[in-house]
């Protein structure tokens, strides 16, 4: 059981690393995408083994999704609005 | 007896912080979608405001807050086992959360130094326009309400420890300890995305 914490966290360092090294790397418009890309696997990671989201009760499954459903529907009606814009971007 | 055994009273605590979880995931969805829409609106400026902030005091303060990440886990599996001094292992947690927000009080002070704090001392240099003081006024308010989760988290590590040392939890009972670990690692996960929006801007040559 340690031990999968402790990998885990040489992982979570690992992806700290990365996500700083690529912030110096030439690639362009693929940098926001590398970063979050790094920090929600990193979230995943802390989700699944340091808040023990696979474990049971599988309850908390539906507390846990039921969060980011509705963060799905702040998201996308969030963008739906600001894309139908005329004025979005600005400038 | 409001439960059929300890192991129901501990899953029911846990059930009663995932839904506090879901209301902070809110939260800070938010506040990170109003990052997203300010950053696809003004992306030059967000780059150039990205590039002041300071990245190896960011990177050092995600190092500390996962490690105590670490120490929170081992701290619940001591408990939960009955071992002796379990305790230490939350006070550990405790004083890496301190040493995050030492370094974050230092990063403020760095910050204010090179006028990059909105409302009390902001200089837009040559080549900035106004939208930069948007990601900072962004960054101040996200790193302030995580500074001030972290706070409570320490708080309570504080008392659980305290708790831990008088003998209150068990094999049996460690449900508190448990459910500060969740928040522990929330606060964690948060600041996950908190670093990739605030310190990766703008360092590559363009």
């Amino acid at each position: 059981m340690l031990i999968s914490y402790l990998a885990a966290w040489i992982v979570l360092l690992l992806l700290l690393g990365l996500s700083v090294l690529s912030a110096y790397l030439p690639i362009g418009s693929l940098h926001p995408l590398v970063n979050f890309g790094v920090a929600v696997t990193q979230v995943a990671i802390v989700f699944t083994v340091f808040m023990r989201l696979t474990s049971p009760p599988r309850i908390k499954w539906v507390f846990a999704g039921a969060g980011f459903f509705w963060l799905l529907f702040l998201f996308v009606l969030g963008v739906i609005d600001y894309l139908t814009r005329s004025g979005f971007p600005p400038g | 007896m409001q439960y059929a055994s300890l192991a129901q009273q501990g899953e029911t605590a846990q059930l009663g912080m995932w839904v506090f979880i879901a209301t902070e995931v809110l939260f800070f969805g938010a506040l990170l979608f109003a990052y997203f829409i300010c950053r696809l609106s003004y992306p030059e400026q967000f780059a150039l405001a990205g590039r002041d902030s300071k990245i190896l005091l960011g990177a050092i303060n995600t190092v500390i807050l996962l490690t105590s990440s670490l120490t929170m886990i081992a701290a619940i599996e001591l408990v939960k086992r009955g071992r002796r001094h379990a305790e230490r292992l939350l006070l550990l947690t405790a004083l890496l959360g301190v040493c995050f927000l030492g370094v974050k009080g230092y990063e403020y002070v760095q910050d204010f130094q090179d006028a990059t704090v909105p409302a009390l001392n902001f200089l837009l240099k040559p080549g900035y326009h106004p939208p930069a003081e948007i990601f900072w006024i962004f960054y101040f308010v996200a790193t302030g309400f995580h500074a001030v989760h972290l706070t409570i988290g320490i708080a309570i590590l504080l008392i659980m420890a305290e708790m831990t040392r008088r003998g209150r939890f068990s094999p049996g009972y460690y449900a508190p300890v448990e459910t500060l670990g969740l928040y522990w690692s929330l606060v964690d996960a948060i600041w996950l995305l908190l670093f990739a929006a605030i310190y990766p801007l703008g360092r590559a040559a363009s």
